[in-house]
């Protein structure tokens, strides 16, 4: 009876190896495999760009070139090797002409040899470390890069009457590029770096970390860190009294994400950052775009969404270049030098680099009605990535 | 009497009809399911990853919240080996095992003393510590970006590593059957019933003139090594290391796959592997936002249910009953206490 | 300086909220509950809730958010946990960790999985001078709820009729039970108040320590290192550990941030070699 019950658990979970194959009937249709992080810490990434992708396709009809569009959803479970796993699996049993997603750096960095490999072009949604396009042909981002965000505040803050400054950055990579960035050139600026700070990923609290800030009486304290952590850093700035002791929070536009910016209430009012989107940005083309995302998820769009809606944009754009084909030089050609008017605003990508180029904005939360939004007041127009740009 | 004993040992380390079927279906499933092999891999891994906390958990009695320190050395060890140095994989494999096994020999003697709380806490601490050096050695580590630029050779100069993962599952499979006859001969060895003694009551074991801890420093410094290699095999097969090898619910998923699959007879953990793996991706596939909610539904029935009477079913075919020297085997997960 | 150690016992006192609840069922009870962290995680988002779509003041959303989380707590230990008592722990791990799991996809359906964030009344934000010591007002505020609660649960363990119950139970149940005690009634009763402490504690801490569908994950580890380094034999034991380690956190990350991260497991990993049992328990 025992052994029985047990032999069918392990034949019933054994059989799931036989089963894909039932559902992988061979069809004209072009697959795209989208792997997210769709649960754990950065699971709000993945509902932004998910919802973005099903109203990209709710707008444009799901059929280009005469092939109907079907995607794939995975979750990375955030580790590099299952993403890996995933997005082999998607190129080798479901065959897809796509891949697109990817939420953090490594995860995006792991699959790229295999994009080389099987010529299947990835279409980089979201992860913003600099080098991630350098490690494929294949690799085309739709996001942005840090340092693109950051340089034009470290240009931006010299000119506004802000010279000394305490970068907080959390300890990981994308911190590090952003510490980085903003110090050399606001230092070739001639502004002073007082000292630079790095908070532990897995970090409670900020209270130490704050008060060598408050020690510190810069002008202004720049910020990187993840997006859901910069509430509660904020929270803790205005509850130490910092912002009345006449510093300023300045910051890449992660620390004031649309998506809950509205929920972090008045402690986030005048905080200054430099981002590509903000849900306000006014333009005939966001304003649909928001209304519309609004009313298909149910919540504000952030700069997550834009980026998915924006590579879903490539997407639809290279198959009608191609006529449908799906050979993955023929589709990255078709990206290349694509230029667009996206709900961010006017976009392209990059020949030489594959990376995105665009505005950045230099905004500065205030309400708007009854919400908080990022209000954009300056422009630097068509940014490229600077990291790669200084290496010509 | 003495005779009795000696046949009764040896008769059980005797394999039996149902294991060879066992290693059968793995080499087989190497043709039946030629486009599964990417998570036959994974799951290969992690089944030597599970035998290796069973060799510390279900035979010597150490609890461990912290094996992934192993794993993840292992896996940076292999990743830097090859990119630096060498990159043929079966050396990677040898010295991530020898490096991770001095790592084991080094902080086997934290988990001598204390409860089985402290040691889940210690082991714990050197992982988070571990993850937290690679965070910060970004110059050799890659930091959070991973450890890229790790290609590897083909393997003896001969199997090159595919896009289908086929020479990866085979060779993960090789391994892991090695490894596996030798944990096997080991525990049942004379060293390996020791620890079952230290296991079953320590004091005792001492009494009758079991050296306690050189023993344990030994099993440990065994146990590291194969989480080492399983670490090798992951980054040689994925030819990629990043930090989330040193992390928290890498420890914690090897402790679950081994309690599912049952500690203290090796197949527990490969068992574990199998069934959480396959019910893992299945579930994801149908619900990519919700599936942790269906695991955590089939762990707590599981646990309802009784997960005895699983383990101890496999355990029951494994052995085909014929274990009487420990009545109650399949049981074998010692008790934690605080 | 004055500042930094008064920012760490506000930080060890709410880590000593959200986990004493822990050092009750592990300590006394002898149950591995991983799920603790759902617990708390529960109470912060009654409180969010309470506080943003009914906006009830934050002062009465705390009780409610205790009391709630205790009668979850009840609920599930009269129909599930009571099964769980006489097993092995690794079985009660399985168990609670399959909770957590459930608890973590549950709220991320039903609320989602962004951030979410409690509105603080404006009394209790901002922050004064006292002698030249900044002294944050939401902190001082947690301070004195904990320093309360501390007090009351130690007067409750060794003072009250329900203690020395609880006591004997925990020493020997079947005795116990021959004395006429109502064991099952008095566990029952231990774990819903544990739960409604930690419910408490997400209420609490949601402001400082942020609340997302992760919170009973990310924070397992910590409630786990005050039990074991405070030993889990009282209630002074955890809070004393919470107090250390609070203070050793902030102090380490103020001082020396090149080390922030290592600090608090370099601490447990030292105490634990020297005091196997932790810092203040007896040894068995």
């Amino acid at each position: 009876m025992k052994r029985r019950t047990v032999l069918k658990g392990l034949g019933a979970s054994v059989a799931t190896l036989a089963l894909p194959h039932v559902a992988r009937a061979e069809s004209s249709a072009v697959r795209i495999g989208l792997i997210l992080p769709m649960t754990g810490p950065f699971a709000s990434t993945g509902r932004q760009i998910e919802a973005a992708v099903k109203l990209y396709m709710q707008r444009n009809g799901d059929a280009v070139a005469g092939r109907k569009l079907e995607i794939v959803l995975k979750d990375d479970t955030g580790t590099a090797d299952v993403t890996k796993r995933l997005a082999q699996e998607l190129i080798v049993n479901d065959k897809v002409s796509f891949l697109a997603g990817f939420g953090l750096t490594p995860l995006a960095l792991a699959p790229a040899p295999l994009a080389t490999q099987a010529k299947v072009p990835q279409i980089v949604m979201a992860a913003a470390t600099s080098t991630i396009t350098e490690a494929s042909p294949f690799i085309v981002r739709s996001s942005f890069t840090l340092p693109q965000a950051t340089v034009p505040l470290a240009e931006w803050a010299p000119k506004n009457g802000i010279k000394r400054v305490v970068s907080l950055v959390t300890d990981y990579g994308p911190g590090h590029d952003a510490e980085k960035a903003f110090k050399e050139r606001f230092s070739a600026d001639g502004g002073q770096m007082l000292s630079e700070l790095r908070v532990p990923l897995r970090n409670p609290d900020f209270a130490p970390f704050l008060q060598r800030v408050a020690d510190a009486k810069p002008d202004a304290v720049f910020v990187f860190v993840p997006s859901g952590v910069g509430a509660q850093l904020m929270k803790q700035f205005v509850e130490r009294g910092l912002d009345k002791s006449g510093i300023r929070l300045i910051g890449t536009g992660d620390v004031t994400d649309d998506d809950i910016l509205n929920d972090m209430g008045d402690v986030a009012l005048g905080v200054i950052t430099t981002h590509h989107y903000s849900a306000a940005h006014d333009s005939p083309e966001n304003k649909a775009f928001v209304e519309a995302f609004r009313k298909a998820a149910g919540f504000r769009p952030n700069f997550m969404a834009v980026g998915g809606y924006d590579g879903m944009h490539l997407v639809y754009e290279a198959l009608k270049k191609t006529n449908g084909d799906t050979a993955g030089e023929g589709l990255v050609a078709a990206m290349k030098a694509m230029a667009w008017t996206s709900p961010r605003g006017p976009v392209s990508i990059d020949p030489q680099t594959r990376d995105i180029v665009q505005n950045i904005y230099v905004r500065k939360v205030e309400k708007v009605g009854a919400e908080l939004f990022n209000v954009e007041f300056a422009t630097i127009p068509n940014v490229k990535d600077p990291v790669k740009a200084a290496k010509g | 009497m003495r005779d009795r004993a000696e046949a009764l040992i040896l008769r059980r380390a005797r394999w039996r009809p149902a294991e060879y079927v066992f290693w059968l279906l793995a080499f087989a499933a190497l043709v039946l399911f030629p486009d599964r092999h990417l998570i036959l891999n994974e799951i290969a891994i992690l089944a030597l990853f599970a035998v290796s906390l069973d060799l510390i958990l279900g035979y010597a009695g150490l609890v461990s919240l912290g094996h992934a320190a192993f794993f993840g050395f292992g896996a940076y060890a292999a990743g830097l080996l090859a990119k630096h140095a060498v990159a043929e994989p079966v050396i990677g494999l040898v010295a991530a095992g020898a490096g991770a096994a001095l790592l084991g020999f080094a902080t086997s003697f934290l988990v001598l003393r204390g409860t089985d709380l402290t040691r889940l806490m210690v082991t714990l601490g050197v992982a988070l510590i571990l993850g937290e050096i690679a965070n910060q050695a970004a110059w050799l580590t890659g930091g959070a970006d991973g450890l890229q630029g790790v290609a590897m050779d083909p393997i003896i100069g001969v199997f090159e590593f595919d896009l289908f993962g086929r020479t990866a599952y085979a060779y993960s499979l090789v391994t892991l059957f090695l490894l596996f006859v030798a944990a096997r001969r080991l525990v049942n060895s004379p060293l390996g019933l020791s620890l079952t003694a230290i296991r079953d009551n320590p004091l005792r074991a001492a009494a009758v003139g079991v050296p306690v801890n050189p023993r344990l420093v030994a099993v440990y410094t065994v146990s590291a090594a194969y989480a080492g290699i399983a670490g090798a095999l992951l980054a040689q097969t994925t030819q990629f290391v990043s930090l989330d090898v040193l992390d928290f619910h890498r420890s914690a998923d090897v402790l679950l796959v081994l309690v599912i699959g049952g500690a203290g007879y090796l197949y527990g953990g490969i068992v574990g592997a199998v069934l959480f793996r396959l019910v893992q991706d299945l579930l994801a596939g149908l619900t990519p936002q919700y599936w942790h909610f269906w695991i955590g539904l089939i762990l707590v029935v599981l646990v309802l249910m009784g997960r005895e009477r699983m383990t101890s079913g496999v355990a029951a075919l494994a052995r085909a009953g014929v274990d009487r020297l420990r009545p109650g085997a399949g049981r074998a997960t010692k008790e934690l206490r605080p | 300086m004055l500042t930094i150690l008064f920012d760490g016992v506000a930080y060890g006192m709410l880590l000593f909220v959200l986990a004493c609840g822990l050092s009750v069922t592990l300590g006394l009870m002898n149950f591995v509950n991983l799920a603790h962290g759902a617990f708390a995680m529960a109470g912060g988002y009654v409180t969010v809730v309470l506080l943003n779509r009914y906006n009830v003041p934050f002062l009465l959303a705390l009780p409610v958010a205790f009391v709630a989380t205790a009668a979850l707590g009840l609920v599930l230990e009269r129909t599930l946990y009571v099964r769980l008592y006489g097993r092995s722990h690794l079985d009660q791990v399985l168990f609670s960790i399959g909770l957590v799991f459930m608890a973590v996809a549950a709220v991320d359906y039903a609320f989602g999985s962004q951030q979410q964030f409690v509105r603080m009344p404006s009394f209790l934000q901002g922050r004064v001078e006292i002698a030249g010591v900044g002294v944050g007002i939401y902190r001082s505020f947690i301070i004195l709820i904990c320093g309360v609660l501390v007090i009351a649960l130690q007067l409750a363990l060794s003072r009250t009729r329900f203690g020395s119950q609880l006591r004997a139970a925990v020493d020997d149940q079947r005795v116990a039970r021959g004395l006429g005690i109502e064991v099952n009634r008095i566990f029952a009763a231990t774990f819903a108040v544990g739960s409604g402490l930690a419910g408490l504690g997400g209420a609490l801490g949601a402001e400082i320590l942020g609340l997302d569908p992760t919170f009973p994950l990310k924070f397992m580890i910590y409630f786990l290192i005050v039990v074991t380094v405070g030993g889990t034999s009282s209630i002074t034991g955890p809070f004393l550990a919470s107090l250390m380690l609070g203070i050793a956190d902030v102090a380490g990350k103020y001082y020396v941030p090149a080390f922030g991260a290592f600090v608090i497991y370099t601490f447990m990993i030292t105490v634990l070699i020297f005091r196997p049992q932790g810092l203040f328990a007896r040894a068995r």
